[in-house]
């Protein structure tokens, strides 16, 4: 691109994630993704005359882990404030939300591009509210002749992260993105489901001539719900604002929208039209006041953070390619952690999780948490190939057998008489005591009672505890006899 | 027998139903047949509940009846302002706005005085969204005082106080944010307390300003008031701003004796506009409690002047967000227009009514980016500087004393062409409510026939000094036994 060589691009980025809480921030109500129109929901969430909100903790403790996950500063005060619009998909028409004194105060997170690391500052994490759904018999809300409101979704819990304006280039931005969702992943404060609509993001964009310090004048796009509208809407949006530059303008400071079929960006609001948002305290919640106690009751429920994870994944001895990949999911990760205790070649273990593992999953478009083997069972297989049971060719179709039938892999081996033994020598050994030890029968074979080879078999499988090849048994029995 | 018993007192109402002197049923359609009578010139009600309220009656019979034990309130007929929602009852807020919205759901202190089984005969008329000092912002009535038709009965719980001193309801609850029980007790010549901001639950009273607005119940007599705040007050866990304090038995504090406690008046409330033979009236009274042991000296509330600008900043700031839900598309009054914000525009032109607009206009403004630090910010500061008035005021007395309201009730159209004469009349009211302690309004005698009140103020969480000051005050004055006369009928003053 042209203006890469220009300008430098600086952009910071608001995250909207919804926090996946059993009940809604200010009622009882279900967050529950679906459901009929208007059917989750209460007089709280309706802003029915009368009804007061009532904060759910839960929603402060997601808040918390999120924010000591992402290096935030806890506030021990923080407060509700109400942000005053009309819009119908806002049952009271202000948004509970967080304004100057918001619970997660500044904090950050590294990125890595290229193996460079970089810290990508965080300026605060605010809790909020969300709006209810517009739904139009049209395309937009004037041009339709019809629109409903569902209500259902009025009341999630959100998490707003605000960056500072660190990130210098578009695989910045995506990579801060992945690092942010990974990491509320990773903590179970969010599902992160984009294609819910559970995460949104506000893009914000401005260029300079490389080598200055002032900012240059930005643009806001709003509402963007995927990481490649993300990166399509900042290509875009880059090469508008170099355009503008260079044909001598000024860029206009203002809202943008992103429409995802042209792939452009449109204005929606100057900056003269912005919002007067009229913010004051909520006088209906008291300010929240969070002691030591608190974020150290949270803090312990923390799990290991996945740049700790990889860390250690390293000195197991996977490759930093290796504990990357492993570690990109963290429900691949508790998979692996967990076959890990019973299965301690870390690399072995590495290797068969991403590739027959993985690859089992991927065909049947199956996450890991809903595996129909367990990471136990994945370990049990393992160890047959190390105690020399199967070969690893007869433990891949093993896998593919327990992933179809959930069964443990001996068992499957001892249906299958898979474990063969099929060491001559040692079998030859059992043979010899088997008929040192029963030469009446010995004597009837050759006495031409074909049945009597049938005892024989059976007292040497039953020497074997079942594992000896019935075929290589016959052919050296009868070697043997003859 | 029955018209008797509505103009009793709660309590020896309760004796009559214990001892079956009259029935439930008997004394609820007494008040039916009152309403019937008086309220076609009153109009304090905009909702009777005849028939559910005789239903509720024949329950509280049936235990009459078996003997059961009989709580403090049961079978008592009371009446609710419409601003308290009532689950399948009209909730109007005296607005064209909700004009017909039908609450699913009760406010908790409608859900208290169920479970106390008390009677509700009705919902009482108000200033529309509680805002008024006169009740003459009602959208559907003007309520009138009875102790002279052609005034006003005081507001917003206008409809309230009436009920109350014209023997419509045995009790009955209102809300204050500035004054809206004790300007319109004084007024009508009932006892009306204002509790402490957070011990009364607002789950379900349709917001004015949330961080001043308090329920609290008028009455005949001081011991009812304690009565009927047993029963409504204490902690909710679905009000966030509602306090977990311990809640005495608030009859405990009905002793007929002030000796040795320190009543302040605060000088400040007896400024410019304070019409002097209410000030004699109300002297009348301090000599009366100083004649009965108190030690009564004058003191400072320094910052009262700054109260009213204050108070109207943040009550007109919070309730431009409170109403800004009134827009037509869950419930209540929508207008038909081209498109969403022309129905926004034309619904809240047409359901609100002038007064609510104009506290909405100023409430915006206040919290206009630009104004935001001069006006709503510095109103804040001011609050906390009246709460330190308070507090100092209180290391040094048990209570302080002053005129309810400046004047007895005006006439009819007499304030409400100025808007601002209106707003400042409310400058011995709204300090209480902004600094968020317990103050009661109870009769101190007339000034042309027209009832004066005398307002206590105390600490936080400190109803019970006042209702001991108010209990004594009451037991050795007789202004609480005169009735209003109506239709040229004189009503039997109570037992006493
Ligand atoms: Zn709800």
């Amino acid at each position: 691109m042209v203006v890469a060589n220009q300008f430098e691009m600086v952009c910071g980025l608001e995250v909207h994630v919804e926090l996946q809480t059993k009940t809604k921030i200010f009622c009882g109500c279900t967050t529950e993704f679906g459901g009929e129109q208007n059917t989750h929901v209460c007089p709280v969430c309706l802003g029915m005359p009368g009804a007061l909100p009532v904060l759910n903790r839960e929603v402060v403790n997601f808040a918390i882990k999120a924010g000591l996950a992402l290096d935030c500063e806890i506030a021990e005060f923080s407060k509700f404030d109400r942000k005053n619009y009309f819009y119908p998909d806002l049952s009271k028409n202000y948004q509970t939300s967080q304004f100057d004194l918001p619970i997660c105060g500044k904090g950050g997170l590294e990125i890595e591009i290229d193996g460079e690391k970089k810290w990508i500052g965080i300026t605060r994490a605010h809790m909020e509210e969300d709006a209810g759904k517009l739904v139009h018999s049209g395309e937009t809300i004037s041009t339709s002749n019809e629109s409903s409101v569902d209500y259902n979704r009025a009341g999630v819990p959100l998490l707003e992260i605000v960056s500072e304006p660190d990130m210098r280039s578009i695989p910045e931005v995506l990579a801060y993105l992945e690092k942010l969702v990974q990491i509320l992943e990773y903590t179970e404060v969010s599902d992160c489901r984009l294609e819910q609509g559970s995460v949104r993001f506000d893009v914000n964009v401005s260029l300079r001539p490389f080598g200055t310090d002032t900012l240059g004048i930005r643009t806001e796009t709003k509402n963007l719900n995927s990481f490649s509208s993300v990166r399509r809407c900042m290509e875009y949006e880059v090469a508008r604002q170099a355009r503008v530059l260079n044909a001598g303008e000024n860029v206009v400071q203002e809202t943008r929208t992103w429409d995802e079929g042209q792939g452009i960006t449109l204005t929606l609001r100057s900056k003269e039209e912005a919002h007067d948002y009229r913010y004051f305290p909520e006088p209906d919640l008291p300010p929240l006041v969070i002691d030591k106690e608190w974020v150290e009751r949270i803090r312990k429920t923390l799990p290991e953070l996945p740049a700790a994870r990889r860390a250690r994944l390293q000195t197991l001895g996977l490759s930093a390619y290796d504990a990357a990949v492993i570690t990109q999911a963290k429900a691949m990760a508790d998979f692996f952690d967990e076959a890990l205790t019973y299965y301690t070649d870390a690399k072995t273990l590495a290797n068969w999780v991403m590739g027959d593992m993985t690859r089992l999953l991927n065909s049947n478009q199956c996450s890991v948490v809903d595996s129909p083997i367990s990471a136990k069972q994945l370990a049990e297989l393992l160890q047959l190939i190390n105690k020399g049971t199967l070969s690893g060719k007869i433990a891949k179709s093993v896998l593919e057998e327990m992933y179809s039938t959930s069964k443990d892999a001996s068992m499957i081996v001892k249906e299958k008489g898979l474990a063969q033994i099929s060491d001559e020598g040692a079998l030859l050994g059992i043979i010899d005591g088997v008929l040192a030890a029963n030469p009446q029968s010995v004597e009837d074979y050759r006495a031409g009672k074909d049945k009597a080879i049938g005892f024989l078999v059976g007292q040497i499988m039953k020497a074997t505890k079942g594992q000896a090849n019935p075929g290589l048994v016959n052919q050296l029995l009868k070697e043997k006899l003859a | 027998m029955e018209s008797v018993s509505i103009g009793k007192s709660v309590s020896e109402q309760h004796e009559l139903l214990v001892h079956k002197d009259v029935s439930s049923t008997e004394l609820t359609k007494a008040y039916i047949a009152r309403i019937h009578s008086v309220d076609p010139d009153l109009q304090a009600y905009l909702t009777v509940l005849e028939d559910k309220a005789l239903a509720q009656a024949a329950e509280i019979d049936r235990k009459i009846a078996h003997n059961e034990v009989l709580g403090a309130l049961e079978g008592i007929p009371m009446a609710l302002k419409d601003n308290m929602c009532t689950e399948g009852i009209r909730t109007s807020c005296a607005s064209k706005m909700l004009e017909s919205f039908i609450p699913p759901y009760n406010a908790t202190v409608t859900d208290r005085l169920q479970a106390a089984g008390t009677i509700l005969l009705g919902k009482v008329n108000m200033d529309e969204f509680a805002m008024g000092s006169s009740t003459e912002n009602s959208y559907f009535a003007k309520t009138r005082n009875p102790w002279d038709l052609e005034r006003v009965p005081g507001g917003s719980s206008g409809g309230a106080a009436v009920a109350v001193a014209a023997d419509e309801a045995s009790f009955s609850l209102g809300s204050d944010t500035g004054g809206s029980i004790r300007q319109p007790a004084s007024f009508c010549g009932v006892v009306g307390m204002k509790p402490t901001y957070g011990a009364v639950s607002r789950l379900g009273l349709i917001a004015f300003a949330s961080s001043l607005d308090q329920i609290g119940p008028f009455t005949k007599t001081v011991r009812d008031n304690a009565l009927v705040l047993n029963a409504i007050a204490g902690y909710d866990p679905l009000d966030s701003t509602s306090v977990a304090y311990e809640k005495p038995d608030y009859t405990k504090f009905l002793v007929n004796n002030v000796k040795g406690l320190r009543i302040g008046i605060p000088r400040e409330y007896y400024g410019e506009g304070i019409d002097p033979e209410v000030a004699k009236g109300i002297q009348a009274g301090i000599q009366t409690l100083i004649d009965l042991g108190a030690e009564v000296s004058e003191c400072s509330l320094p910052h009262t002047e700054y109260a009213i600008p204050a108070y109207y900043l943040i009550a007109t700031a919070e309730a431009s967000s409170n109403l800004a839900r009134y827009d037509g598309v869950r419930y209540g009054y929508r207008a038909e227009a081209e498109d969403v914000l022309g129905m926004f525009k034309q619904t809240r032109a047409e359901g609100f009514g002038p007064e609510v607009k104009r506290r909405i206009m100023l409430g915006t403004y206040a919290l206009s980016s630009g104004y935001y630090d001069a006006y709503y910010l510095k109103a804040q500061k001011v609050r906390t500087l009246i709460k330190r008035d308070f507090d100092q005021a209180f290391e040094k007395f048990d209570v302080l004393l002053s005129p309810t309201a400046p004047t007895t009730a005006f006439k009819f159209g007499e304030k409400s062409a100025d808007p601002l004469t209106m707003y400042l009349s409310d400058i011995t009211t709204v300090p209480i409510n902004l600094a968020g302690i317990p103050a009661i309004s109870i009769p101190a005698g007339f000034v042309k026939g027209m009832p004066i009140g005398m307002q206590l103020m105390g600490k936080a969480f400190d109803e019970g000094t006042l209702y001991r000051v108010a209990y004594t005050f009451e037991q050795n004055t007789n202004h609480h036994t005169l009735k209003p006369s109506l239709s040229g009928e004189v009503l039997a003053s109570g037992s006493r």
